[in-house]
């Protein structure tokens, strides 16, 4: 053999024995014919050349149209009181609700209308008031939105609007809420109850700006009596509707500000507000009515990853500035408001989060001087603080949703839960079930207060 | 010695080093497969239909747009130059109850995604806690991670075998504990490094779930995945995931990814 020869032998081996040591295929995989992936469509050839040239199956982009979205849902709900209310019926709830949502597009704007039409067994109040929202009509939605200038929008007519870092706790989002609706069971969208305003919002890159300006003050769809009892200290007692509150509405505007950015994965806010206390806190003693006291705030909020989750904290200061507020008992005095909040999912699907939020009444000596001055019974604490919990699962594919969510008092040494299930049987029917459990000793505390209202609730809701 | 016996000789000495060259190495392979599979084009956008159908057949659509930009403005693998930061805007029109809702994160290289949830019966952006990226993606079969891509130093990879059409990839956790499969196994397709094929197999090694391509198309000269099927082999279990209108270099935005655009989505883009 020829040293050539010998080099080709050695050379051919080395390349057989390399492919010998190649990996073993694993078990499933011994048989490639049977277990190799079949080539999908679009692969049987090799994928084309990047051209442009074939430009056939490019979707054309249809501009100048205009669409219209409907959706919407048909909901039946009910609800009964666990325990007997003097002042109110048996059925906490008993409606059916069709909502209908239309947003039209056009190239320089989006309109959007949303209405509910209710049928409303349990209310007393039967004429159509868009305002709060009872009668046969509540308008959620009828505004326009558009951009004027690239780095502007413009949101104009009813809206809802939701700004702050809280989780059912609301320091700086001074927009109405409807508490009357959250704690008799209705769907959470109804926490949020709609401005008539115009929200104007400026974009750059060092700050971004929220102008709102209401020119009719929106307050809160407030506990009133209609629905659920609460505690008068008037009366010093419970009582429910047969003592509806009809607070005066001050005939004056509101104005909101935020002006936020993001550096990093820090949110940052500054807040301000200008208008009135949203619920009526005040009371008019010379003509026997609830009002709703001036109020100016400022706050700022920063809300972050942290640790394995999201942390929040949100600072304002409500400035209760009428004239001798601290001293009238029938103004609350100035707040400083706190909240702390701290969210993770602490195992898949299994979300835990919770916060600290507290008032602090300044001025408190003289609360004490003024509320003693007229004898009052119950009294305030300076300070009222409340724990929050909220744990919220979610199996079944996710098509059941569990979640509990807990207030807890310290202060006022009072409660209120709130559990509820949500089940998607399919992509148009859903089941919902709940509660609303108030727990505390005093009658005059906030959440004590409705312990007469305790309530469960089912719905079942079509959507389209 | 002589010159035609040494030209053989080298020839011969060469071939096996040839066949090397030719067949990348398992970084470039990786590489270019997660380049195809998430980071084609500057951005891109696509209407997204997924079926989930339960083992009683009992179906369940999700209907949303998808919209992707990526911050590095190559596509190129070398010194994996393709990949950085990249934004996803996930607008869901279908089933009711999701209409309107927005999904939006902020993905990540090196540290944890930051996602949002817009909500627009409340007016609420919402910062979503959730860091598990093995949750399922609106109730489909298919994951989180599945849906914006899998972390490459999360797994070892090893090219177990090839033939005319595939490599054949083995990936296991660097961090077992971490997920719920021991390796899964991808069929890579070789001329246009597309995952035709996934399999996931259970810490016993059992095969649990799978990922298949059933159609390509090649879309601005980008060959793209347009219908696939994900089955879990437990629960019987799937969905088919369908992509159209489809488009590459789009023009987004960066401000598109952001609070504004929660709240009020960037219609010409969502048609």
């Amino acid at each position: 053999m020829r040293f050539s020869t010998l080099l080709l032998l050695i050379s051919t081996l080395i390349v057989n024995s390399i492919s010998i040591a190649a990996p073993d295929l694993p078990d499933g995989l011994n048989a490639p014919s049977i277990t190799t992936p079949l080539l999908p469509d679009g692969l049987f050839k090799p994928p084309s050349l990047p051209e442009r040239i074939d430009t056939s199956k490019q979707p054309e982009s249809p501009l100048n149209t205009s669409t219209l979205n409907i959706s919407g849902f048909a909901d039946y709900r009910v609800g009964i009181r666990t325990q007997q209310d003097p002042n109110e019926n048996q059925q906490s709830l008993h409606e059916m609700r069709f909502q209908l949502a239309l947003q039209k597009e056009t190239t320089s704007s989006v309109i959007n209308i949303t209405a509910d039409f209710l049928a409303d067994g349990t209310s007393s109040q039967h004429a159509i008031d868009l305002e709060s929202g009872q009668g046969w009509i509540d308008l959620r939605e009828a505004n326009i939105v558009i951009s004027p200038l690239s780095y502007i929008d413009v949101k104009i007519g009813r809206q809802i609007l939701t700004w702050g870092t809280g989780d059912l706790i609301f320091i700086n989002d001074l927009f109405p809420k409807d508490w009357q609706a959250f704690f008799i069971g209705r769907d959470l969208e109804y926490l949020k109850a709609p401005s008539d305003a115009i929200k104007a919002s400026f974009f750059s890159a060092p700050i971004n700006v929220d102008i709102v300006y209401t020119p009719q003050f929106d307050a809160d769809r407030s506990i009133s009596g209609d629905k659920l009892s609460y505690f008068s200290p008037l009366s010093d007692s419970l009582v429910g509707d047969r003592n509806i509150i009809k607070p005066h509405r001050p005939h004056a505007d509101e104005f909101a500000l935020r002006v936020y950015k993001n550096i990093g994965t820090n949110e940052l806010a500054l807040y301000a507000y200008h208008g009135f206390w949203k619920s009526p806190v005040g009371f008019d003693p010379i003509n026997n009515a609830n009002r709703y006291p001036a109020l100016r705030s400022i706050g700022l909020s920063l809300r972050t990853p942290i640790w394995q989750g999201i942390g929040n904290i949100e600072l304002g200061y409500y400035d209760s500035y009428e004239h001798t507020a601290s001293d009238n008992p029938f103004t609350p005095n100035s707040e400083a408001r706190l909240l702390i909040g701290y969210e993770q999912e602490l195992i898949r699907n299994l979300t835990v989060s919770m916060q600290y939020y507290a008032e602090w009444m300044q001025d408190y000596d003289r609360y004490k001087t003024s509320m003693e001055f007229i004898g009052a019974v119950h009294k305030k604490d300076e300070v009222r603080q409340i724990l929050t919990n909220r744990i919220s699962l979610q199996t079944h594919q996710q098509n059941v949703a569990w979640s509990i969510f807990t207030f807890y008092s310290p202060t006022d040494g009072d409660g209120y839960v709130r559990p509820n299930v949500h089940y998607k049987y399919n992509d148009n029917w859903s089941l919902e079930t709940g509660g609303n459990v108030f727990i505390g000793q005093e009658a005059n505390t906030f959440f004590a207060q409705f312990k007469k209202n305790n309530n469960l609730y089912a719905s079942i809701r079509y959507g389209f | 010695m002589n010159i035609k016996q040494l030209i053989s000789f080298l020839v011969i000495l060469s071939t096996p080093t040839l066949t090397v060259a030719a067949s990348p190495s398992i970084d470039e392979i990786i590489h270019q497969t997660n380049q195809m599979a998430y980071y084609q084009g500057r951005d891109g956008r696509a209407k997204v239909k997924m079926t989930i159908s339960d083992a009683q057949k009992r179906t369940r659509t999700r209907e949303f747009i998808i919209l992707r930009r990526d911050e590095p403005a190559s596509d190129d693998i070398k010194n994996q130059a393709y990949l950085g930061e990249q934004k996803l805007y996930v607008y869901f029109n279908r089933p009711a109850d999701v209409n309107k809702m927005v999904f939006m994160v902020h993905k990540k290289i090196n540290s944890a995604d930051d996602r949002w949830l817009y909500l627009p019966a409340l007016d609420l952006v919402k910062r979503i806690a959730a860091t598990d990226k093995r949750t399922s993606f609106v109730g489909s079969n298919f994951l989180y991670e599945d849906v914006s891509g899998r972390n490459l130093q999360e797994d070892r990879h090893a090219l177990i075998g090839a033939d005319e059409q595939y490599y054949i990839i083995e990936n296991t956790p660097v961090k077992a504990d971490e997920v719920e499969f021991s390796k899964y196994i991808m069929y890579i397709h070789k001329t246009s490094f597309l995952p035709i094929q996934t399999k996931y197999f259970d810490k016993q090694g059992n095969l649990y779930k799978s990922y298949t391509a059933l159609a390509v198309e090649t879309i601005d000269g980008h060959p793209t995945i347009t219908k696939s099927n994900a089955i879990n082999l437990i629960t019987g279990s799937s969905t088919l995931m369908e992509y159209s209108a489809v488009q590459y270099d789009v023009g987004l935005p960066d401000n598109i990814f952001s609070e504004r655009f929660l709240r009020k989505a960037p219609r010409q883009f969502l048609r």
